[in-house]
This record gives structure tokens, C-alpha cells and sequence, in this order.
């Protein structure tokens, strides 16, 4: 039995606990057991906690038994990102400035996760404040695919990623700042969502771009990451970016999973050269699949999405390099080399010298430089403007189609390794995730096959106008449903055992 | 010609904060020098007259009303400091000598 419960969906578990044939100890434990025996060869986990986990899998066991009232994902258990405040464990955002933080609140996330009687089975490794594409990027060592022990299950969220495609949870939070939840969903065979800029809260995510980073949700299946959608999202008052309006109906939409007269368009600058020959066959049958549901598919040109790369790079720096100010060594998280003798600005310089890794002083540096006096308008200010005509070529889109589709990566998931010395290469990976970041838009990751060269997954890319985010849950759980009939089982059943 | 030089590195090095070694200088340089060439094509893009975009939707000021509500106690907002004194943060010194 207890195997059985980590195979099944979010929705599946949280049936079977409302009709009383299974308690949420019981649910728990067995995620546990599967923590305890793959873990060690996944690196999902920077922290788990059973005590915790079992004690709130029982609150929501007697609520139950007491005749309460409880959400539609009472009971199940999730593994929560590491970037997220968590007053009951550690948070360190994957970052040793961070080691040991016992934060003294939690994340509005993270609030609405316990208030939806969710158990938090532990925290996720992550690439470092969530730069990166790989999970290499932590200060805790990597994460491993479950599909290929010797790749990368993508990132920043690729603890979170590694968990629920290896059966560790049925759930899992991420971040999405350039492509953080959608990226790692697509290279491990699973769904990930970037809702809505703004729908989602970001009280207590520890800041990386501002303007871009986006809480969503991971799940095996297409409906499980609307529920978590749902749960999550919202107006908070905490956070002065959030969307003052209702939640999308996402929920609904996963449920009706019907394309029929739908308007599809294929982004003609995101696919090509540059992408994985196996990448663009799964993607193009995608395509097809849709059309042969009733959509009706055009080619779209996004003229400046060819530039969003470079913009990215430009503005997410440039915000990290003042997010990241904040870590000074003085407050909370590491300071070094206090010895009674150093200034206060020689131990902060010696303490983030220590405590950031590589990548984000690069990208601390980067930013500075963007920023500055005499390269401000040549840089941060260009690519300002460009974000403006990305988001114009997403209202032109939008005018002709419902939706937008591409590739969610260029290739599938890389081998360990291979790209960390190599930030250019590294952030090739986020090609077609980023435009909807800039715009604000959101996107869903959903599977569409393995590629040839390598029988690694692929993920299909729906993107949708600002609030349509229940339209690209309509899309991905449509071809969710034919690609299951067509394969006689979920993607995942293909990857081999642990 | 490259895009950044050594002594320009070590200056952001210097504005970031981080007191980076002699390799760590090196090598970062001729990173950065492969990363902002790269993300210069942003200059290539026709963009006058476009205004900027700091943020992808239209929000205007958010305000709250002006009332006094739970907030963390001094031993919560202490609690991850490396240095406390008398409820307060115990920092290193933040002038210099001559001071």
C-alpha cells in the first residue's frame, strides 16, 4: 500500500483520505519512506523534517475525524522550495550567507499551504537565491534527474522538480524568475506553472528580480498543479505588487481540457536553430495533436523575442545586485572575520566574498555594472526598453490567438557539469521561458515525449495574456489527456526505476 | 577590444562589497567580458522613442491604512543576528580611527 500512495496523484490521495480509506499519517508516512529510500541518490531535499510533517498530517487527520470542513488538498504532502520563510525550518535559499536561518515568519506561501492543510514534508534544493538552470549552482551540492542520475533535473526549482518526478511528493512549490519552474518541469517529465505575475504572493520568497520572480506550482499531472494553483494564489496585502482580483478558474479549466475552436499560435522565433532536433519533433507532434482536437493553429512572428535573453541577463542582475545588498552581514546569516579590529564595510565585503558563490557574484557584479553611472542607459535603460516591445509583441500575439505554443527548452536535460563554467551556455537554457517573464505573462510546462537522441523528456510551452491563466491549464491538460490515451500511461511510467 | 578591463572589474568588486582574490578577479573578468558582449545586442534593437518598462503590469502606489498591527517582538527580529547587545544589533565599528 504504502508504494502504492507515492504513485498516485494529488487529487487521487485526496479522495481517498475524504472517503476515510487512507488517514494523512498514513499518506505521509509513505512519502517519507520513499524520501528515506531514494533520496540519497536524488539530492532533492536540503531539509525534512518527519516530526514536523507527521505532526501536521495528525492536526489534519483529527480535524477530519471532527467533522470539519477541510480544502480540496487537506492531508497531501508537498516539498517547499527553499526560497520560501518557514518559522518551523531552516530557510537558506540554497546559499551558505544563509546556513542554519531560522526565519521568524513564514511566507505568505508558505501560510496558505498550512492553512490548505497541506504537509510540508521538507525544503527543496534550489540553485543559489535561485540563479540558475541546473540546481548545480547550490551551495549544497546538486540535485540528480531521476531519469539520468548523471544530469541535471534543470532549475533554480530543481530539488523541487527531482521530488515529485521520483515519487518523493506528489507536489512541490518553485519560483519562476526566468523560466525556474517551467525549465526544470520540462527536463524531469513533469508540469510546472508561472502564473500571473503579481497572482501569486511573494511576502516572505526571498527576493531575486523583483519585478519578475513568480511563486507557482509543480505537480505530475496537469490538474494536481491547478489544485495547487488555486491554494496558493490570490491578493495579499503583504506583498504591494499583488493582483487585487479573483484567482483565475484553473481548476475548472484543467477539468474541461477542450481545445475545440481554439486559436493556437506557434511563435516562429522560438524553435529552430539552436534547439534540439528531438526537441522540435516532440514539439511539432504537439502541434499537430492540438490541431487534431479542433484547434486551429497559426504561425506567429515576435520580432523582439530574439532579444529577450540578452534584456533578461540586463534586469535580472541589475535587481539582484540591490535585492542582494540586504545580506550584509549585519542583521541575520553569516559575518566573518569580525575580530575587533575590521570596519563594519570590510566584514561585509569579506562576509559576501564568502558567502555568495560564484554565480551570484557574477551576477551581483553584472548588475552593478548595468547600473552604473556612464553604462546605465547603454544597458539597464536599453533593455528596459525592450521589455516594452516584448510585451507589445505579446499584445500583437494576442490579438490574433488565445494562446501562444514553442518548446519550454532548447535541449533536454544536460549532463551534470557541462555548462557550470560556462554562464552563456548556462543561460541558453532559458531561451523560450523568458519573454513571459518580462511580459508578466503566464505559462505552463506541460510533457510531450522523449526525444530520439536521448529518450529524455521534452515539455510543450503554452503561454496566455495576463489573468487567462486558466486557458493555458485548459491547453496542457488537453494534450495531457491524448498523450496519456496515446501512450497507455503517464510520461513518467517510461523512466526507468530508482 | 574587450568589453570591461581587469581594473573595471575590480572596481564593481569593490561597489558590490565582495572582497574577491587575485584568481577570483581573473577569472571573473573574462567572464563578464563574454557575458556583456553578449547582452550588448539589446543595443542593436530600434528602440527610440519606446518608453522603459520596470514593471510588466500597470500598477500604481499601494497604500495601507495607517494602523498599529502584530509585528515581531525584539527577540524574533534579534533571532538571527550575529551579534545582539541590550535588544539592539551588535555591529562592528562604521567609522574609521581619525573619527
Amino acid at each position: 500500500m504504502s508504494g502504492e500512495l507515492t504513485r498516485k496523484s494529488a487529487a487521487e490521495l485526496a479522495e481517498l483520505m475524504a472517503a476515510g480509506q487512507v488517514s494523512a499519517v498514513e499518506v505521509t508516512q509513505a512519502h517519507l519512506d520513499r524520501i528515506a529510500e531514494v533520496d540519497g541518490r536524488i539530492g532533492a531535499f536540503l531539509h525534512v523534517d518527519a516530526e514536523v510533517a507527521l505532526a501536521q498530517a495528525r492536526a489534519v487527520d483529527s480535524r477530519r475525524a471532527a467533522g470539519e470542513e477541510l480544502g480540496p488538498l487537506a492531508g497531501v504532502p508537498i516539498a517547499h522550495k527553499d526560497v520560501f520563510t518557514t518559522v518551523d525550518m531552516p530557510t537558506t535559499a540554497g546559499s551558505k550567507i544563509l546556513e542554519g536561518w531560522r526565519p521568524p515568519y513564514d511566507a505568505t506561501v508558505t501560510a496558505r499551504l498550512r492553512a490548505a492543510g497541506l504537509v510540508i514534508l521538507g525544503k527543496t534544493n534550489l540553485d543559489e537565491f535561485a540563479m540558475g538552470s541546473s540546481t548545480e549552482n547550490s551551495a549544497y551540492g546538486p540535485t540528480r534527474n531521476p531519469w539520468d542520475l548523471e544530469r541535471v533535473p534543470g532549475g533554480s526549482s530543481g530539488g523541487s522538480s527531482a521530488a515529485v518526478a521520483s515519487y518523493q511528493a506528489p507536489l512541490a512549490t518553485g519560483t519562476d524568475t526566468g523560466g525556474s519552474i517551467r525549465q526544470p518541469a520540462a527536463v524531469t517529465g513533469i508540469v510546472g506553472t508561472k502564473p500571473t505575475y503579481g497572482g501569486s504572493s511573494r511576502y516572505g520568497l526571498i527576493a531575486f528580480a523583483s519585478s519578475l520572480d513568480t511563486p507557482g506550482p509543480f505537480g505530475r499531472t496537469v490538474l494536481d498543479a491547478a489544485l495547487l494553483h488555486e491554494a496558493f494564489s490570490g491578493h495579499d496585502p503583504m506583498d504591494s505588487t499583488s493582483i487585487d482580483r479573483p484567482v483565475p478558474p484553473v481548476v475548472e479549466a484543467a477539468r474541461r481540457a477542450d481545445v475545440a475552436g481554439l486559436r493556437i499560435g506557434v511563435v516562429k522565433e522560438l524553435g529552430g536553430e539552436g534547439y534540439q532536433p528531438g526537441v522540435l519533433a516532440r514539439f511539432n507532434e504537439a502541434v499537430e495533436l492540438l490541431e487534431s482536437l479542433g484547434a486551429k493553429v497559426a504561425e506567429v512572428s515576435c520580432p523582439h523575442f530574439t532579444y529577450a535573453l540578452p534584456a533578461y541577463y540586463l534586469i535580472a542582475p541589475s535587481e539582484c545586485s540591490s535585492n542582494l545588498a540586504r545580506f550584509d552581514a549585519m542583521r541575520y546569516g553569516l559575518r566573518v572575520g569580525d575580530d575587533g579590529t575590521r570596519s563594519a564595510e570590510e566584514v561585509m565585503a569579506l562576509t559576501r566574498a564568502q558567502g555568495f558563490g560564484p554565480e551570484v557574484k557574477r551576477r551581483i557584479m553584472l548588475g552593478t555594472y548595468a547600473l552604473s553611472s556612464g553604462y546605465y542607459d547603454a544597458y539597464y535603460g536599453k533593455a528596459q526598453q525592450v521589455r516594452t516591445l516584448i510585451i507589445r509583441d505579446f499584445e500583437a500575439a494576442f490579438e490574433q490567438v488565445d494562446v501562444l505554443v514553442s518548446p519550454t527548452t532548447p535541449t533536454t536535460a544536460f549532463p551534470l557539469g557541462d555548462r557550470v563554467d560556462d554562464p552563456m551556455a548556462m543561460y541558453l537554457a532559458d531561451l523560450a521561458t523568458i519573454p513571459s517573464n518580462l511580459a508578466g505573462t503566464p505559462a505552463i510546462s506541460v510533457p510531450c515525449g522523449l526525444a530520439d537522441e536521448d529518450d529524455l523528456p521534452v515539455g510543450l510551452q503554452v503561454m496566455a495574456p495576463v489573468l487567462a491563466d486558466d486557458r493555458v491549464y485548459r491547453v496542457g491538460a488537453a494534450v495531457e489527456r491524448a498523450l496519456t490515451d496515446r501512450w497507455g500511461g503517464p510520461l513518467l511510467s517510461k523512466a526507468p526505476a530508482l | 577590444m574587450s568589453a570591461i578591463t581587469r581594473d573595471e572589474v575590480a572596481h564593481l568588486a569593490r561597489l558590490s562589497r565582495l572582497a574577491l582574490d587575485e584568481d577570483e578577479l581573473d577569472h571573473l573578468a573574462a567572464q563578464l567580458d563574454v557575458i556583456i558582449s553578449a547582452v550588448a545586442r539589446v543595443q542593436q534593437v530600434a528602440a527610440e522613442d519606446i518608453p522603459p518598462t520596470s514593471h510588466a503590469l500597470p500598477i500604481t502606489n499601494v497604500f495601507r491604512p495607517d494602523e498599529v498591527r502584530p509585528s515581531l517582538t525584539p527577540e524574533q527580529a534579534l533571532s538571527g543576528a550575529p551579534a545582539a547587545e541590550e535588544q539592539r544589533f551588535r555591529v562592528p565599528r562604521i567609522l574609521g580611527e581619525e573619527a
